[in-house]
């Protein structure tokens, strides 16, 4: 890693307002940086928490306020100027300016893109229909509150954890719900079968149905609004309402059109510094090194954005680097708590622990003797020990890990 | 609102006014208190929102749950005193209350 030292005074710009850039501009502050910030988004809202738009808000069940990730008052209290409806335009390096779109330019010391991920859009006729919905931000979301309801039916194009969320909230909500994947299985690119097959278990018990090796071929409409999905056997589901989560691309274009080096989003170090040492960038839209993987890898979480933050903050206010982490995500559907920490990269065997029927139960991934990830339902001891094991890479008896009645202190011991 | 006091590992006293109905947690975050990220948002998920309760205050703040003490169960640092601030909801009743954060929140 590069030694760079940044001067107390620099200039901070940060593009992006979600979590990752919010939370750059938190850390920062906390860490005793006294120089401006910046923070610009393209949003009308100062930063929010996103993973609660596909649960608890859609359900009605969390305020606006309680999304926010600071109060108002914070970004005056601590001296952050946000600029907020504006997006940036071209990055040039050579003179340390940003162009935004409101036609202004402003200077920098330090910038850090966190301009996060957008929805993939399916490329197939009828995709710009009313009701054909996505599901990234607040506004999206506050469409999708209005689109599902009791005697509404919500169809969800992609069985990923969104698509996944989205039909349990929906049936909280009253609606019925139709999952359409193309894969054989929901999850088929993030989980393991026998956890693919869980959630659709669960998911059917609550009444969603499931289209699964279904490629959709267009959104069918009337007068301007979406009335259903045509599949590429011509039949067609009829809908109130569809919502399209089929993966996010990194809005790295600005960072690529500057010259920064690009992988499937922005390449950065361990301390999240692009090819460029005044140019940092967190969150979605990063390709990160996984330290514990050896490998670059590009994530898509809280916790991702929120260490990436940190690093920055380090990095600039030259606190010492934090710790590596153990990626984890997690996701809520009806009842269930869904924790998952490691990626399980050139995995060689499974262990399931406990009972699917039960709700409550864990799949390790590992190589050879050594754990690599863990997807855990219901089973936050499971998560938590499989977590630091991942972490501090001790030898895991599988056999042990097998026995639900050997307890996971014992195990991780 | 209620006067909580949040003292990091390093000594450093933070006392915030918390609106009654939302957790230790979410008053820490919301005002930028160093040491209790929230990571998880609230969801009991990921436990990098471990506090001690000041010994005065144990029985009014009360213990934890079944799914919160299999989360502190393997959470570094754990003492008799450690709670995880989402759970513990900020009511009058905790006017004055005082947490100090673990060393791996440092």
């Amino acid at each position: 890693m590069s030694e760079q030292s940044y001067s107390a005074d620099a200039r901070v710009v940060i593009l992006g307002a979600g979590h990752a850039g919010g939370s750059a501009a938190a850390f920062l502050r906390q860490y005793g940086f006294a120089g401006p910030i910046v923070l610009i988004g393209d949003e009308p809202h100062a930063p929010y928490q996103r993973p609660p738009l596909s649960k608890a808000w859609l359900k009605g069940e969390a305020d606006a306020a309680s999304l926010m990730l600071k109060p108002a008052a914070f970004y005056t209290d601590q001296n952050v100027e946000l600029r907020l409806s504006v997006a940036a335009t071209a990055i040039d390096r050579a003179k340390k300016t940003v162009g935004l779109s409101d036609g202004n330019t402003i200077d920098y010391d330090i910038l850090i893109i966190a301009t996060g991920a957008r929805a993939r859009r399916l490329p197939i006729p009828g995709a710009d229909l009313y009701g054909v919905l996505e599901l990234r931000n607040a506004d999206d979301a506050e469409k999708l509150k209005h689109a599902i309801g009791p005697g509404k039916r919500l169809a969800v194009v992609g069985g990923g954890y969104v698509g996944l969320e989205v039909a349990a909230s929906g049936r909280a909500l009253g609606a019925e719900a139709v999952v359409i994947e193309r894969e054989a299985r929901v999850l088929a690119r993030v989980a393991c079968p026998t956890l693919s097959n869980f959630f659709q278990d669960y998911h059917r018990a609550k009444g969603v149905e499931f289209e699964l090796d279904a490629a959709v071929d267009a959104f069918v409409g009337d007068e301007g609004h979406v009335t259903g999905v045509r599949l590429a056997d011509g039949r067609v589901i009829a809908c109130d309402a569809a919502v399209v989560g089929v993966g996010a691309i990194p809005n790295d274009e600005i960072a690529g059109t500057a010259g920064l080096a690009l992988d499937g989003g922005i390449v950065v170090d361990e301390a999240a510094r692009t090819s460029d040492p005044a140019i940092f960038a967190v969150g979605d839209v990063t390709r990160r090194p996984l330290p514990l993987y050896a490998r670059m890898h590009r994530l898509e979480s809280v916790p991702n954005a929120l260490e990436q933050a940190k690093q920055v903050a380090s990095a600039i206010t030259g606190r010492k680097a934090p710790a590596p982490e153990v990626p984890w995500f997690w996701s809520d559907q009806y009842d269930l708590k869904l924790q998952i920490a490691g990626i399980p990269f050139d995995a060689d065997s499974i262990v399931v622990r406990g009972q699917p029927d039960s709700a409550k139960f864990a799949v390790f991934h590992l190589k050879g003797d050594r754990l690599l990830a863990v997807e855990a339902v219901n089973s936050p001891p499971e998560f938590m020990a499989g977590k630091m094991l991942i972490g501090n890479g001790k030898a895991v008896d599988a056999e042990k890990l097998a026995n639900d009645t050997v307890s996971m202190k014992e195990v991780a011991a | 609102m209620a006067k909580i006091t949040y003292i990091e590992f390093n000594g450093t006293e933070h006392v915030i006014d918390v609106k009654p109905g939302l957790s230790v947690m979410e008053g820490a975050v919301k005002n930028n208190v160093p040491g209790i990220d929230g990571d998880c948002g609230g969801a009991c998920a990921c436990a990098t929102c471990h506090v001690y309760v000041d010994d005065a205050w144990r029985d009014k703040v009360g213990t934890a749950e079944e799914l919160e003490k299999s989360m502190l169960e393997f959470a570094e640092s754990v003492e008799e005193n450690s709670r995880l601030s989402c759970q513990i909801v900020v009511s009058d009743a905790l006017d004055g209350l005082v947490v100090r954060m673990p060393e791996s929140q440092h």
